[in-house]
């Protein structure tokens, strides 16, 4: 394969996974962070005392956690089809990932606001807060530094899940190897994609840890 | 300096004769069913008087922690009731709780200030929470800085302030309202002894200064004896003794409150002393006795009297002059011979001079 051929593939798979990426991750994180939330705030005594909803989404979230990605992909195919009106392609793959990221993201917010310590929960009540306020003047505030790792922690292992929608033409790098790479075997397309792919996710992650970084003062110097 | 709108202390003042600020009814509280409950507070009777200090002291899990979090209903009582300045508590719905909560400002052992919030933001939450548009936030906040000495540190975050900083920034947070009541849960208690003389300081100078009334939970004796003007002494979910803080502390009546406060007092007897003492004494034996002075036998030279009466066979094994809420208090552990003539003299001499006494056994 020539040089510029490889690049072209690359490139076009690139963009694919990033469109991917981008978007299930996203959507998934803006449904998963008001499930993480509550979650986190639904135990019985806690601010929105919900222990039988909450034990229920608990139970769904866990049945999504636990289901490998390869079979979410094709056990959803009907719901895809309805809601994209294809089930295969890049567009179709972004379905199972969105549905993927949704419990993910979900469980890591829920883990973040656990972690905030509950005399600051106490303090806004003592100071007349409604739940609501708490939620957002409080725990989202508190918790940034963290649901942010969480973001980024979820972004990096959409990017590993992407590989996966090969099977239903999703296309992206995962899929550039596979097919070329294993497939046809050329080991330099393996290799270019591996490589394309680590740059992705140390890109990501240094990204997700410096907006962190930044958000947190916890242990400022003077 | 000027606390915002505390322009009503005359107001206060005026109704400090009317009613008292807190008053607890019979009040009880239990955790858990009924098969396994657990009895935090057991028929409380007490009262917080307005613009006072009211201290309450206890051991871990005396149920202290309950009872303040009852005031600002964090906690509902299981029977009888919690009135704070006319308003029962416990009939209060959750909009009547949270409007009773911006009128009692509240201050914490581990001070929970959020660590994504610098010291104005901090002191600016309760006001966002109550709706206030950021110049009228503003406005508050400064002065409230400057108030607790603060003044540089506005745009400091907590994990940049020390432990003391960071209470002064609860304090301005808790005033923030203008609350007519605090509440201080143990407020000092992470402190060292040097910060929590500055913070007591703070919380007497805001006393005197806005005559707001403060009720505080603490397990050391030094603060109470320091700021508080009455105390109420809590042990197993019972109030066992409560009233002025120096009539507590110079004749404590219960068990509790003589433990508690010879920790505080420099009345602990030694070691070996304490061993060596007996309840009934034996031929030749020293008899132990511990005076105190008060009121006005706190100024008089009566040591030296009752050296000269008893004929200068006295030991003094431990002594110490305190002030408790402003009025000076001292102690002292003499030992003499217990033989009937010299009894008799000191006994004399203590009935004519109206010195306490409290014989606390004999030495050989």
């Amino acid at each position: 394969m020539s040089p510029e051929m490889l690049f072209g593939l690359l490139w076009k798979s690139l963009l694919q996974t990033l469109h991917m990426v981008a978007v299930s991750g996203l959507v998934g994180s803006l449904i998963g962070l008001p499930i993480g939330v509550f979650l986190a705030t639904s135990g019985k005594d806690e601010l929105f005392p919900a222990p039988a909803l909450n034990k229920a989404i608990g139970l769904v979230v866990n049945a999504a956690r636990s289901t490998p990605f390869i079979i979410l992909v094709v056990a959803i195919i009907p719901f895809t089809r309805l809601l994209t009106g294809t089930s295969i392609g890049t567009t179709a793959a972004i379905v199972p990932l969105t549905i993927a990221t949704v419990p993910f993201f979900a469980r890591l917010v829920e883990a973040a606001i656990r972690e905030i310590d509950k005399g600051l929960i106490e303090a806004a009540r003592a100071m007349g807060a409604t739940p609501m306020q708490i939620v957002f003047k409080v725990l989202l505030a508190e918790a940034r530094p963290a649901i942010l790792l969480a973001f980024t922690m979820t972004i990096v292992s959409l990017i590993g899940y992407s590989a996966m929608v090969g099977a239903v033409g999703g296309g992206g790098l995962g899929d550039l190897g596979i097919r070329y790479g294993y497939q046809r075997f050329m080991p330099e397309v393996m290799l270019a994609v591996v490589i394309v792919l680590i740059v992705l996710v140390q890109l990501v992650q240094s990204a997700g840890d410096a907006l962190a970084r930044r958000f947190d003062k916890r242990n400022r110097k003077s | 300096m000027k606390l915002p709108t505390v322009a009503a202390g005359a107001v206060r003042h005026e109704r400090a004769e009317a009613a008292p600020m807190v008053t607890f009814e019979r009040v009880t509280k239990r955790y858990g069913s009924d098969a396994k409950s657990f009895t935090a507070l057991d028929d409380v009777d007490m009262t917080v008087g307005r613009s006072e200090i009211t201290g309450i002291i206890g051991r871990s899990g005396a149920g202290k922690s309950t009872l303040i979090r009852l005031v600002n209903g964090l906690e509902k009582a299981s029977s009888g009731q919690v009135v704070v300045d006319g308003t029962e508590v416990g009939r209060l719905n959750d909009a009547g709780l949270r409007g009773l909560r911006r009128e009692v400002g509240m201050i914490f052992q581990h001070f929970n200030l959020l660590s994504s919030r610098t010291a104005f933001d901090n002191i600016a939450l309760p006001l966002e929470i109550a709706g206030l548009d950021r110049a009228a936030i503003k406005a508050k906040v400064g002065p409230l800085l400057d108030l607790v000495g603060l003044g540089d540190k506005a745009e400091r975050y907590p994990s940049e302030l020390s432990g003391g900083q960071k209470q002064r920034v609860g304090i301005a947070r808790a005033l923030a309202t203008s609350p007519k009541l605090l509440l201080s849960d143990e407020a000092t208690s992470a402190l060292d002894p040097e910060t929590t003389q500055s913070i007591l300081a703070l919380l007497k100078q805001i006393n005197a200064e806005f005559g707001l009334t403060v009720l505080l939970i603490t397990h050391e004796m030094e603060v109470v004896k320091t700021i508080a003007s009455h105390v109420a002494v809590i042990d197993k979910g019972r109030i066992v003794e409560q009233g002025p803080t120096f009539d507590i502390f110079t004749a404590p009546k219960h068990e509790t409150t003589r433990i508690l406060l010879s920790s505080a007092l420099g009345t602990n007897l030694p070691e070996w002393l304490r061993s060596d003492l007996k309840p009934e004494p034996s031929a030749g034996d020293r008899i132990l006795v511990r005076l105190t002075f008060f009121g006005a036998t706190a100024f008089q030279p009566l040591t030296a009297q009752l050296v000269t009466e008893i004929g200068g066979n006295v030991n003094i094994l431990a002594g110490a002059i305190e002030e408790i809420a402003g009025e000076p208090f001292g102690t002292l552990v003499v030992a003499y011979p217990a033989t009937p003539e010299v009894l008799e003299r000191a006994n004399r001499f203590y009935a004519a001079t109206g010195l306490s006494t409290e014989v606390l056994g004999y030495v050989a």
